[in-house]
């Protein structure tokens, strides 16, 4: 889930071109689909040879989150003698599953955090920078900074961007830090943990909710439990008001209502059919009144990433990435394979971490198999599984399989499967911990 | 679903396949790999579990698929595996449970 923007709001993360494509000679105009530097520079990808043989292909992947990471491990280990080059903004990994109990106090943020540098011993060349432009035709990208890496298969896994202009006046606030969206894990997520812990006993916490689809259905209903968890021992006299635009509890709906009831009673208020319109200072404005909290956490509504508009993938609503389930491969641009939560999502397929991860896998088998001419498999398989904090301790989850419908060429939920926690449980809540070491081992080869 | 678990077995797995030929899951000779890699997520790659979830590398097919035939049955409770054990065909575990079963596991 997490994907290369994890720090900071998106919009400022993402660098906006110093020229535009109108700017550049035809030609270039025709290759570059997003200018970000002047053309040239170093070409970092040759015909590498491994200890495997000769390269049978370059597979550069964009985003080091669950998703890139996962293919770029799964290329290495699977493919053995592809060229993998993984790009990614940040010097480390930032985990969104498992951060809301940094958010409650019950983790630290170098809890959730990991290096790339075991992705490094499995042979992945990993590349701290920014991708500015993407050349499908050239099949190239190029960095800020001038240096372009040439492919035969692009991976991209953008992760999410924010719909800011869906909200009078929430860039700004974002922007001055007054109001946290802590969507995407690392400076965010500490930021909001600050402001709880900096508020008085008797103040008003406010988190809203974008109507779906939005990444992590469950998780802003878990960061509600967490931030009352620690309102309940810390601050007692202070009020969570959960403002959702969506007209009910998006996932696990029994089981966190039973939550809210049977532990944050006189705590914690959930109003659905709260859609923020506008922010104005810490007053989030709905069309029936505003609510003037002391901690205001804003999850906007999102949209592909970036670097997914810039490489005209995004084609549907939009705002998602259209994907043929079988490789990946976006619908609309030959050779880029999109995976996670920037992809028009099938049929209740969630976005999450977990889903990414399977994305990856259904996506590195596939380029390997096109890098070789052979057949792709025809009937993948994907699961996901979604654990939820409730308390420190009880946690329930949702899980879900998705096998291939070759008839409507999408992935559809096995009749009779999946389904979610009798009741929150403290086993579930160990399952939970060792779920995030066993993936971001798995994504990360550590 | 006891039967699941008498079908188990290599010399069934390995005539299944043979047998298969047919059917798209065994036209591809990744295929068990690719499934497998599906439980990866919690059970570790290649069955190499950390934590309390359960490892998978080097437990044999017929006991996996007795396992896995316990949790669709319910005979065997489960907080989770019951739910995801009848997302999969009863082929698609064949080809899981050999393919953990040939897998080292790790020290």
């Amino acid at each position: 889930m997490n994907s290369p923007s994890l720090s900071g709001r998106s919009g400022a993360a993402v660098r906006t071109p110093d020229l535009h494509a109108s700017d550049l000679p035809a030609p270039a105009r025709r290759r570059w689909l997003a200018a970000g530097a002047a053309l040239g520079g170093a070409s970092l990808a040759g015909c590498a040879t491994t200890a495997q043989g000769p390269s049978i292909g370059r597979v550069v992947v964009i985003g080091g989150g669950f998703g890139g990471a996962t293919a770029a491990r799964y290329l290495r280990m699977w493919g053995g003698n592809v060229d993998v080059t993984l790009v990614e903004r940040n010097a480390n990994f930032i985990s969104c599953p498992i951060s809301n109990l940094v958010v409650g106090g019950y983790r630290q943020i170098g809890d959730v955090t990991r290096g790339y540098d075991s992705l490094k011993s499995v042979g992945v060349k990993v590349v701290q920078g920014d991708v500015i432009a993407i050349d499908p035709v050239g099949r190239k990208v190029r960095l800020a900074g001038g240096t372009e890496l040439a492919y035969d298969r692009l991976v991209l896994s953008p992760g999410i961007d924010f719909m800011l202009e869906q909200v009078g006046g929430l860039a700004g606030a974002l922007d001055s830090g007054r109001v946290v969206h802590s969507w995407k894990a690392g400076p965010q997520t500490v930021a909001l943990r600050n402001q709880l812990t900096a508020m008085r006993d008797g103040g008003v916490v406010a988190i809203t909710i974008p109507r779906v689809p939005y990444r992590c259905p469950p998780g802003p209903y878990e960061r509600a439990c967490m931030i009352a968890s620690y309102l309940k021992t810390a601050k007692p006299r202070s009020k969570l008001l959960v403002l959702d635009a969506n007209p009910e509890v998006q996932s696990k709906k029994a089981l966190f209502e039973k939550a809210f009831a049977s532990h944050y009673k006189g705590i914690l208020e959930y109003r659905p059919n709260a859609e923020v319109k506008e922010v104005s200072g810490t007053v989030a404005k709905t069309d029936f009144d505003d609510v003037k909290a002391d901690v205001l956490n804003v999850v906007p509504p999102q949209r592909a990433a970036d670097i997914a508009v810039r490489a005209g993938v995004v084609n549907v609503a939009q705002r998602w990435v259209g994907v043929d389930w079988l490789t990946m491969e976006s619908t609309a641009v030959k050779g880029i394979h999109v995976l996670g939560d920037a992809t028009f999502s099938a049929p209740a397929m969630p976005k999450s971490g977990h889903m990414a991860n399977q994305h990856a896998k259904v996506a590195a088998a596939a380029i390997i198999q096109q890098l070789k001419g052979e057949a792709v498999n025809a009937t993948p398989v994907v699961m996901n599984t979604c654990y939820s904090f409730v308390t420190q301790r009880d946690v329930i989850h949702v899980a879900s399989v998705h096998q291939y419908d070759a008839a409507e060429k999408t992935f559809k939920t096995v009749a009779g499967s999946g389904g979610v926690s009798a009741a929150a449980n403290q086993i579930e809540g160990r399952y939970a911990l060792s779920w995030a070491d066993n993936i971001w081992a798995d994504m990360l080869a550590g | 679903m006891k039967t699941l678990s008498r079908h188990a077995g290599r010399g069934v797995l390995a005539s299944l396949l043979l047998v298969a030929s047919t059917q798209s899951f065994a036209q591809d000779a990744t295929l068990a790999r690719n499934l497998a890699a599906t439980c990866a997520n919690c059970h570790g790659t290649n069955g190499n579990a950390r934590g309390d979830m359960k490892p998978l590398a080097g437990i044999s097919a017929d006991k996996l698929m007795a396992m896995l035939a316990d949790y669709r049955s319910g005979a065997q409770p489960a907080t989770i595996m019951h739910q995801i054990a009848k997302g999969y065909t009863e082929p698609q575990l064949q080809l899981i449970a050999g393919y953990f079963a040939a897998q080292k596991p790790a020290k």
